[in-house]
């Protein structure tokens, strides 16, 4: 019998606007059980499934929500890792609605299955039997692998690696794992407890973690392959460099870049001082510029932490906007304004270097530029200032230079300072180091980082295992 | 875990140096460079610099003046106990070459950091004179270790309690005087000092170089916390530094920048103090 279709997405509860503003407490709250499966009989289960293609690590999707219809959560929690290592990580922070959901034939007549809510559903479940189960790790291969930094790239090519059997090495930068997931993406967004839960696991599959550790300055690649014996090298350094306007005024106090606000707040708990030693400062009237995931994330940041008007400043509109959307709706929500068309010209101190004043320029959309977005246009003359009191920078971001500047033979893309590597096998330019992540495709998502960790760990596998072939090297990083 | 304290000096009154069981920075270590550390698994991150590596045993000396929370309480830890984080070498060692007769003026805690550097001149044959100031006597260090090193030492304090009477500025300004040729200065010291004497020695067309000490978080040019104007350009401390010409510094900025958290750094230490009271009363 042809099953009823159900046009509307089952809702998920989340924290009361009014109420979710005074903490750092996660705003979505998940499926129940009897949501989930609400939703999961949505699917209509398709043969030739047109969500999966919208994946990019093309998680059998439908596989995995069958498995919820017979309420076997755990099985498909696994049945999801083994696509993607991260579905708790990914169920919350993924744009569902450019990738799978995008594609689902629901989507056509109505709203899609809510892929992303029953993917956290089951990783959440899972996690909740408390029971870690590891998966099958292969003997031991004799070789060495050095991971460069521990974010969503590096965490999945360490898992991904030590299962082949190898003895894997994780280098972090940082004084905790977990890249921008730790330091970046808010608690009320991904709460910090799923991101140990995942180092917890990598460590369990005997992964190594070194912290307080900047390849580059503390030893080279060189030295780590030379002089520590490492047979091979992932860099996944993602791109934590912030790139700024240049405008006069932007060294005031004040005037922070997004990663510096963001890392006061979450890496170094900066909304508990003073019980925690590092301080923020948080204005009362806080422009934001930019108008992606990580300015929504810096304006709800700054709401949370006790300013009073909290503006996104965009030079296009609302709709051109790259966040994902449930974020932008949940800012929009939470009180933040939204101003379209405008740019900053400048900033303006008071005696002390304070910033007091920002001034703008208003834009109107011309042409559309490569991206398919209609480009700014400044419209002269229709400067104006606005009385603000703290600014957060939220443009952009680029690969930070060290690993660059340290490793001969490593070539970058002069543009965008990004690693250059084949994207197929992630081998770069120099024989036995591979990169992935937001360190080659400069800042994109979670899962591109996380996809690029497991297909590099098959390569790296395939390259341990025949290093002596003549012609390796030129193979993967040559290869169509 | 954890980063062992193996020995502690107290140096004068407020000022302490330390030897951390660090192997890898002691390996990588070079002059000019800094640390960044953590205290405990609550604390802030500051920039220390490294103010001698042995290499042989793996350890990392650091001096510290004790000016806030985080340094007054790593100041309270002793032998044995360990620090929660320690990273680095950080940021550009100092381009050390023979530049002939070199001045190396250190104010303050900036003496701490001269070792290293006077030890790397004089391996490549520079004459080196040493001006170190201090605010009065008791708070005057190292000046053994100095002077063993330099060719010449100079010690100035601000109320005359010891040597010259006045800042390490009035000792240069008085070689300078008397003819002396130097080639180039190094200045570490609090951002006043180091601004008197990039202003000395541009009238006299010395080359000088500062070691700026910004505000930082994670030392590695990813958060722009560290941000110092040179040249009109906006640069990074902790990775296009901390060394910078000084003629070309922006040291007003870089003193209200310094100030982003004054009171914030007051709550903190109050709030640290109370807790000592407190468990003091306890015990
Ligand atoms: C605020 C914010 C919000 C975001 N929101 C989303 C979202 O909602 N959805 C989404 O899909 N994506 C989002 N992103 C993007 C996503 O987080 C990144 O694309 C992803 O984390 C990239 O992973 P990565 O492993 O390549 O690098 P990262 O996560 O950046 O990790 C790199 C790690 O390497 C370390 N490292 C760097 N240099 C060195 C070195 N020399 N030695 C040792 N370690 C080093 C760093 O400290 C860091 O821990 C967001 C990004 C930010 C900043
Ligand atoms: S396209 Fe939609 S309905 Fe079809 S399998 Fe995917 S999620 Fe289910
Ligand atoms: S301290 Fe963060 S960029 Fe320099």
């Amino acid at each position: 019998m042809p099953r009823k279709i159900i046009y509307e997405r089952t809702p998920m509860a989340k924290l009361d606007p009014k109420e979710r503003v005074k903490t750092f407490d996660e705003v979505a709250l998940g499926y129940t059980e009897e949501e989930a499966l609400k939703e999961a009989e949505r699917c209509l289960l398709c043969k030739r499934p047109p969500c999966v293609a919208g994946c990019p690590v093309h998680i059998d999707i439908p596989g995995f929500i069958a498995l919820i219809q017979q309420r076997k959560f755990v099985e498909a929690s696994e049945h999801i890792k083994k696509f993607n290592p991260l579905p708790a990580v990914c169920g919350r922070v993924c744009p569902q609605e450019d990738q799978c959901e995008s594609k689902c034939i629901l989507g056509k007549k109505g709203e899609p299955v809510a892929i992303g809510r029953l993917e956290r559903f089951v990783a959440d479940y899972e996690r909740a039997q408390g029971e870690m189960r590891l998966p099958e790790i292969k003997p031991p291969s004799g070789f060495k692998v050095a991971v460069i930094g521990s974010g969503p790239a590096g965490l999945v090519a360490a898992s991904e690696l030590a299962k082949m059997g190898h003895k894997v090495t994780v280098f972090e930068a940082l004084h905790e794992p977990g890249g921008v997931l730790m330091y970046g993406i808010p608690q009320f967004r991904l709460p910090k407890e799923i991101v140990l839960h995942e180092v917890e696991y990598i460590k369990r599959l005997g992964v190594e973690l070194v912290t307080n550790f900047v390849v580059g300055k503390t030893m080279t690649i060189d030295e780590l392959m030379q002089e520590e014996g490492f047979d091979a090298v992932f860099i996944g350094t993602g791109a934590g460099l912030p790139v700024w306007l240049g405008l006069p005024g932007e060294n005031l106090l004040g005037v922070y870049s997004a990663n510096e606000f963001l890392t006061r707040i979450n890496l170094m708990r900066a909304y508990k001082f003073p019980e925690y030693d590092t301080p923020v400062f948080v204005g009362e009237r806080v422009g934001v510029i930019g108008a992606g995931n990580v300015a929504m994330d810096a304006a709800r940041s700054a709401l949370r932490a006790g300013a009073k008007e909290v503006y996104i400043l965009y030079r296009r509109t609302k709709e051109y906007s790259p966040a994902r959307i449930e974020e932008l709706e949940n800012a929009i929500e939470e009180g933040v304004i939204f101003k379209e068309l405008v740019s900053p010209v400048a900033f303006y101190g008071d005696e002390n270097g304070w910033i007091k004043e920002v001034e703008l320029v208003r834009n109107r959309l011309g042409e559309p530029d490569q991206s398919g977005r209609r480009r700014p246009v400044k419209i002269p003359g229709s400067e104006f200032r606005m009385p603000i009191d703290m600014i957060v920078n939220a443009i952009g971001q680029r690969p930070n230079p060290i690993i660059a500047q340290t490793t001969p033979g490593l070539e970058i893309n002069p543009r965008h300072g990004t690693v250059k590597a084949n994207m197929k096998t992630f081998a770069t330019s120099k024989p036995g180091v591979f990169a992935g992540g937001d360190v080659v495709t400069g800042a994109a998502t979670v899962i591109l980082a996380a996809g690029a960790g497991t297909d590099a760990a098959k390569y790296i596998d395939y390259y341990l295992k025949n290093k002596d072939k003549p012609g390796i090297w030129d193979e993967l990083y040559h290869m169509e | 875990m954890g980063y062992k304290i193996l020995q502690k000096r107290v140096l004068g009154p407020g000022s302490k140096m330390m030897v951390i069981e660090a192997p890898y920075v002691a390996r990588a270590a070079k002059p000019g460079q800094f640390i960044i550390l953590r205290v405990h698994e609550k604390g802030e991150r500051i920039p220390l610099t490294i103010a001698n590596a042995d290499k042989k045993n793996g350890t990392v000396t650091i001096i510290f003046q004790e000016v806030g929370k985080t340094t007054i309480h790593l100041g309270l830890l002793e032998p044995g106990d360990e620090l929660r984080d320690f990273v680095g070498p950080l940021g550009k060692p100092t381009e050390i070459k023979n530049f002939g007769t070199v001045a190396a003026l250190g104010g303050g805690f900036g003496t701490a950091v001269l070792y290293p550097l006077i030890k790397g001149l004089k391996a490549k044959g520079n004459y080196v004179i040493t001006i170190i100031g201090f605010r009065t006597k008791d708070l005057i260090f190292l000046t053994d270790e100095l002077s063993a090193v330099s060719d010449e030492v100079h010690i100035t304090t601000d109320d005359g309690s010891y040597g010259m009477k006045g800042f390490v500025t009035h000792a240069l300004q008085k070689l300078l005087d008397e003819g002396r040729k130097i080639d180039h200065v190094f200045a570490v010291g609090p951002v006043p000092m180091m601004k008197a004497t990039a202003n000395l020695t541009l009238k006299y067309n010395i080359p000088t170089t500062v070691s700026l000490n910004p505000i930082m978080v994670d030392g590695t040019g990813m958060c722009g916390a560290c941000r110092v104007e040179v040249g009109g350009e906006t640069k990074f401390a902790c990775v296009d530094g901390p060394e910078f010409d000084a003629h070309k510094v922006n040291f007003d900025l870089l003193s209200k920048r310094l100030r982003m958290y004054v009171k914030q750094e007051k709550v903190s230490l109050e709030n640290f103090k109370a807790q000592l009271e407190k468990a003091k009363e306890a015990v």
